[in-house]
């Protein structure tokens, strides 16, 4: 990462107060890193942070949840410090994001082209022909075939996949300089997937944005992302490129979430499951969050928490083990 | 090799050889349309042709796989094949019986050895009865079992799939989702059936979970030498559990195979691209992808011949007048395209 970073976030702490005085750590001292162009993964189960680490950097956190430390700086600015009115200048303008579940991000009573005019009108203070006219550029970009017709109709007239592509287009419509994409592809159909998957890299490629993707899908990450950041109890465990998280696994976690696989090209008998359930964010266990389930668990692990550190360049890993 | 281990041994190969013989589920040109009603009366102005003559065998201690996208029917065929759902047309064999028009009371006397795992284990399990009295219900319905064996025969069965006697008391909302789905499989064995639907029971769950639970239900498979009809759209984990893999397009089966021919040679070029599409961990080696454009065609108004013409690289004339056949193509491969009407039977 030669590269000044586009986003920085350094310790960022997410909590969630419940009732009977219960704190769930949902994210709980997160440091990272996106530069312009780039591709970050975050992969993890539900529960590890993954999403409340994208919903903080939108800030988009709801009560009981609240920020209680760390910084999220965009070109060296922390977003943090920014007032409401500020923030809602930046989502949509130079930070967007699309969700998993199309049909309940697209407002069901107003058209497709309404949703994208309102958001162009509104950023790039275009008037409504001119707001019209690029709409129908951008649904041609993510491959409508008749983007005329699409910009008049309702989101519930489109199938998933389109109602996804009119998400992205939304997304792209103010050249945003970062693109959050929280499970884009998990509630589509197979081949669907993978024409969503394609748009989102051809479209990085295009406006050279960066792209924070969201996901649980190891195949996705192979496939997509540039580096990854595998995420656990609301921290990350282990931060590498690509190649090297799946050819040079380090810590246990990953490495038992690889085996859970079943794999398409070759032939296993059993599955290595990762024994046991991912404990709540209310209640982690002392330690070392994993060690529950670790299958190399030692004394020491139980008593103090491992920190993330770099044990070859660029490859950081949060476990004893590596010490 | 000593004698009896020879023994066991030829009795398996003549097992294989037998299977035929074993059929334990059969479907013969199953159809299933709902009715589109519209116009002030509400008559019937069309059909979704949800299963459309569908024909399928499972023998004893198989895995069928049924892989297809959202819409593809194969929900609602395994429905049908509980008679869940009656069938507009075809008939279902159990054990060589025809099932299709059994009445009510005929049924029940089946039901015991056929049972279904849901995929939500969230909306599976009745919220307000307690683990105990859901595993204990279906014993309740259909065994003359008293209080007491049914207490035992629960402690049992939790044991089985991994959780605590002491969970008996404990109600739904307590477990996680991998758990819940422990809970579901425990109640789907509690008659002892012969056959199980699985309806996606791994796609609600973590990777992690996931594992567990495939692993536990290929244990029990081999302990109760159950035969499992496994419905899923993930085509790594049909392929892990199965032995036999069907692959349904728009309510028809488009090719079915011993899975590992399946998975080497894919015959329809719908089943080529699924499998093209699946992203890859093999950071180095990614697959070609072959690139399906636009969307499964709706089931109300699919297209004439071949329904998966429209997206289909392949299509031409034959495609759009004459619907393929399913027809053999060797070993148990069987293929519905015209583009093998030469080298298939």
């Amino acid at each position: 990462m030669a590269q000044k970073p586009l986003l920085e976030v350094e310790g960022l702490k997410t909590y969630f107060y419940l009732d009977d005085n219960m704190i769930a750590k949902a994210v709980d001292g997160v440091d990272f890193g996106i530069s312009p162009g780039e591709t970050v993964a975050i992969v993890g189960e539900s529960g590890s942070g993954k999403s409340i680490t994208s919903l903080s950097i939108m800030q988009l956190i709801q009560k009981p949840g609240k920020i209680i430390e760390g910084t999220i700086s965009l070109e060296n600015n922390n977003l943090l410090q920014k007032s409401g009115k500020q923030m809602t200048q930046i989502r949509g303008n130079d930070i967007s994001m699309i969700f998993q579940e199309p049909m309940t991000a697209l407002n069901p009573v107003y058209t497709i082209g309404n949703q994208i005019i309102e958001t162009l009108k509104k950023h790039k203070k275009l008037s409504k022909k001119e707001a019209r006219q690029r709409t129908i550029e951008l649904l041609e970009v993510v491959g409508f075939p008749r983007a005329e017709k699409i910009i008049d109709e309702y989101p519930h007239q489109l199938s998933g996949g389109m109602r996804q592509r009119a998400m992205i287009a939304m997304a792209i419509s103010c050249d945003p300089k970062l693109l959050i994409a929280d499970e884009p592809s998990t509630a589509l159909d197979v081949t669907i997937q993978a024409q969503i998957l394609d748009l989102l890299a051809e479209m990085k490629e295009r406006l050279g944005m960066a792209i924070l993707l969201i996901t649980h899908d190891l195949g996705v990450v192979a496939e997509y992302a540039d580096r990854v950041l595998v995420m656990y109890g609301g921290q990350i465990v282990e931060e590498t490129s690509v190649e090297q998280l799946f050819e040079n696994t380090k810590h246990p976690y990953t490495t038992g979430l690889l085996e859970s696989l079943p794999n398409i090209d070759k032939e296993m008998d059993r599955l290595g499951a990762i024994k046991g359930t991912v404990p709540p964010a209310h209640n982690f266990p002392r330690g070392c969050r994993f060690s529950t389930r670790c299958p190399h668990v030692m004394d020491r692990c139980y008593e103090s928490d491992p920190v993330l550190h770099e044990i070859e360049p660029n490859h950081k890993v949060r476990c004893f083990l590596y010490e | 090799m000593s004698v009896s281990e020879q023994q066991v041994h030829k009795e398996k190969t003549e097992n294989i050889d037998n299977n035929d013989h074993e059929v334990l589920v059969q479907a013969n040109h199953i159809k299933k349309y709902f009715p589109i009603s519209g116009g002030i009366f509400k008559h019937t102005v069309g059909h979704v042709k949800a299963v459309d003559d569908v024909s399928l065998k499972i023998s004893k201690g198989e895995t069928l796989g049924i892989v297809g996208e959202s819409g593809s029917g194969k929900s609602t065929l395994g429905r049908v094949i509980l008679r869940l759902l009656e069938p507009t047309e075809g008939e279902i064999l159990f054990e060589n019986n025809d099932i299709s028009y059994l009445g009510n009371r005929k049924l029940r006397d089946y039901r015991k050895n056929m049972q279904i795992v849901f995929q939500d284990p969230f909306a599976s399990l009745n919220s307000k009865m307690s683990v105990g009295e859901l595993i204990e219900e279906p014993l309740l319905v259909q065994s003359s079992a008293s209080k007491s064996e049914r207490k035992e025969k629960s402690v049992e069965l939790l044991e089985k799939v991994g959780l605590r006697a002491s969970d008996r008391m404990k109600y739904p909302h307590e477990f996680s989702g991998g758990q819940r789905q422990r809970i579901s499989i425990a109640r789907a064995l509690a008659l002892h059936p012969k056959f199980i639907i699985c309806d996606e029971p791994v796609s609600a769950l973590d990777v992690s979970i996931q594992a567990q639970v495939l692993n536990l239900m290929a244990d029990l498979q081999d302990e109760f030498n159950l035969t499992y009809l496994f419905i899923a759209h993930d085509l790594s984990v049909v392929k892990h559990i199965s032995d036999r893999v069907a692959v349904m397009y728009l309510g028809r089966i488009a090719e079915t195979a011993p899975k590992n021919s399946l998975y080497k040679n894919p015959l329809h070029p719908y089943t080529q691209a699924l499998l093209s599409s699946i992203p890859s961990t093999d950071t180095r080696n990614h697959r070609g992808k072959i690139k399906l454009s636009g969307d499964l065609p709706s089931p109300a108004n699919p297209p004439s011949g071949c329904a998966f013409r429209t997206r289909c690289s392949y299509a031409h004339d034959r495609c759009s007048m004459e619907r393929p056949e399913l027809k053999h193509y060797g070993n148990g491969h069987y293929v519905a395209c015209h583009l093998y009407d030469d080298t298939t039977t």
